[in-house]
């Protein structure tokens, strides 16, 4: 059985369309990502999945429980962690925890395996009121609470907002050791470098899914060689790259710049010697270009490009 | 006048017997974007604050477009411009609305913020939608947008505090061409972010631990002097240098230290 199935869910505030015939299949005991800036309308979705919001058009089952039907047993069963921080603030660490194992009739000391590899971290800060915890401490705090009483899927919306780069990688480890125990694990995410620790991703972007797959088949269907290159005058090398006569697109990554060129039918070499040759006659005798194997932000760059419901000009891309 | 933005020496700010900043110095040059970045309650928001003239220091220096912050802080925030994540536009107030607010607080005249107005819907390609409640516009317009009216009053520094978050990539990286723009432009930069490919984008950046300033430098340096692939990397080692699960401050009595 799939553990989540939506079937063309929409939802619409006023003239908003917020989920535009989203569909697709979680499977049981996947760490599944959904990726996408806000505005996507991953928050929708999760709400929806959780019974919090009820669905214009479409349906949705979760462990077989259909999300507006049986929405009491679905409760019961499922964990969820808002995007904003929903705890109680001027509760401690233990009294929250507490707090919420009651909800569901539970308590901490029984569920104590689940949580154990998240609230050993938590521990030290046992009677500090959760409003002074750190962003990082405060998300492992809502996912203690969001566990505590065991449930069959976990849906976490944007747990990693805002957070550290370093907090960021030790809540997706966490999120690995829970699925070693067989948890099913829905996740949202605006960080596009996050897709690489799911099972699978779906991009989604203005209310729609652009793409889903496992992160390397998102990579794989990338369609054009990617280059990248490097110099030392790195914006100015972008905006000449962008008047290049055969650029597709051109946009910094870190410390390099990416680029793809709009001749499909050549190869990757000789697309970058003539990108070479391109920069030198062009003052940037320094710039090295090379073959680069494209991420998921590259993937959802590209398709959000296709996707040109944008009104701004799009500096990244020659019109 | 000198050239320098920013001028911060031994800079510190103590709740009770919590040091959220620790004697941090560092100077910011005209025309630089400088990227403040820290883990989560190592100090950046604290240090801002006072670098904006909201908060007292505790001790140390910091002058910024050549005044004190302990004692000139109108002054101060009358040369800044700032812009966060959370808050910078009134959402009921259309673009048009939300310049001629801010205009009218730093005290433009009617004739200036007509002007500016006019260049910056121009700049910004969102004339269409200038009479459209900002709300329904999207994330990333209303952020182009507040950076912008960060800059109505042509002040000679902006923050910005994780200008970017939550923002599709194409956006994002429209984001930082309004920053090198400004920054062509005269315009000091300090910015915060999460994403650790803006780092490289900056001049030069600092990493905060613990109340101090671990590293410092422009990134390619950084990166060669600790043999590191990224910034992402030097950020991990120096943000958890015994492994993860050491707790980064001791357990304050009250909710005080928190940020």
């Amino acid at each position: 059985m799939d553990a989540i199935k939506a079937e063309a869910l929409e939802k619409r505030f006023a003239t908003t369309v917020a989920l535009d015939k989203v569909s697709f299949t979680i499977d049981q005991g996947e760490l599944f990502g959904f990726i996408g800036p806000d505005g996507g309308g991953k928050t929708t979705l999760f709400r929806i999945l959780v019974s919090l919001l009820t669905p214009d058009a479409g349906r949705a089952q979760v462990l077989g429980f259909d999300v507006v039907r049986d929405y009491r047993a679905l409760r019961l069963r499922v964990g969820y962690m808002a995007g904003r921080f929903s705890l109680y603030p001027d509760l401690s660490v233990e009294e929250n925890l507490t707090f919420f194992a009651s909800v569901f009739g539970t308590t901490v000391e029984r569920e104590y395996a689940q949580i154990e590899p998240i609230y050993v971290q938590l521990e030290p800060f046992r009677n500090r009121h959760a409003g002074a915890l750190s962003g990082g401490m405060k998300q492992k705090l809502a996912l203690c609470c969001a566990l505590v009483h065991r449930p069959d899927v976990l849906f976490l919306d944007e747990p990693t907002t805002g957070v550290d780069a370093v907090s960021r990688r030790e809540f997706w480890d966490l999120l690995g050791v829970l699925k070693q125990g067989g948890l099913t694990t829905v996740v949202s995410t605006p960080y596009m470098d996050e897709a690489t620790r799911c099972d699978r991703v779906a991009l989604m972007h203005r209310g729609k899914l652009l793409g889903l797959d496992a992160p390397s088949g998102i990579i794989a269907a990338f369609d054009r060689p990617l280059l990248g290159v490097h110099a030392a005058q790195r914006y100015k090398a972008l905006l000449a790259l962008r008047k290049y006569e055969h650029a597709h697109s051109a946009y910094p990554f870190g410390d390099v710049l990416h680029y793809t060129d709009a001749r499909t039918d050549l190869p990757a070499e000789a697309i970058g010697a003539d990108l070479k040759r391109f920069l030198d006659a062009s003052g940037f005798s320094d710039a090295s270009v090379e073959p680069l194997t494209p991420t998921v932000e590259d993937s959802f760059i590209a398709r959000t490009e296709s996707d040109s419901g944008s009104r701004t000009p799009d500096p990244g891309r020659l019109q | 006048m000198s050239d320098l933005a920013i001028q911060v020496k031994d800079l510190t700010r103590r709740f009770g017997d919590f040091i959220a900043v620790d004697r941090i110095s560092f100077e910011v040059k005209e025309g630089e974007v400088f990227g403040f970045l820290g883990a989560n309650g190592a100090g950046k928001t604290t240090a801002i604050r006072m670098l904006i003239g909201l908060l007292q220091p505790t001790g140390g220096t910091a002058r910024v477009a050549g005044y004190d912050v302990a004692t000139q802080a109108e002054q101060v925030k009358r040369s800044i411009g700032y812009m966060s994540q959370r808050f910078s536009l009134y959402e009921d107030l259309t673009p048009r609305e939300n310049i001629r607010l801010y205009g009218g607080i730093y005290g433009l005249t009617r004739e200036q913020i007509r002007t500016r107005t006019a260049q910056m819907l121009d700049r910004l390609g969102i004339s269409s939608v200038a009479d459209t409640a900002v709300r329904s516009l999207p994330l990333g317009w209303r952020q182009k947008l507040a950076f912008s009216v960060a800059l109505v009053h042509q002040p000679r520094i902006v923050f910005l505090d994780e200008p970017t978050s939550g923002v599709d990539p194409i956006t994002r990286r429209q984001f930082w061409e309004l920053i090198y723009d400004a920054a062509a432009n005269g315009t000091t930069v300090l910015v915060t972010t999460h994403y650790m490919d803006e780092a490289e984008y900056c001049d030069r950046i600092s990493i905060m631990v613990a109340g101090r300033i671990a590293a410092m430098g422009a990134p390619m340096q950084l990166k060669r002097d600790s043999q590191v692939a990224s910034i992402d990397e030097l950020f991990v080692q120096l943000a958890r240098p015994d492994g993860p699960t050491r707790p980064t401050r001791p357990s304050s009595p009250s909710g005080e230290g928190s940020r």
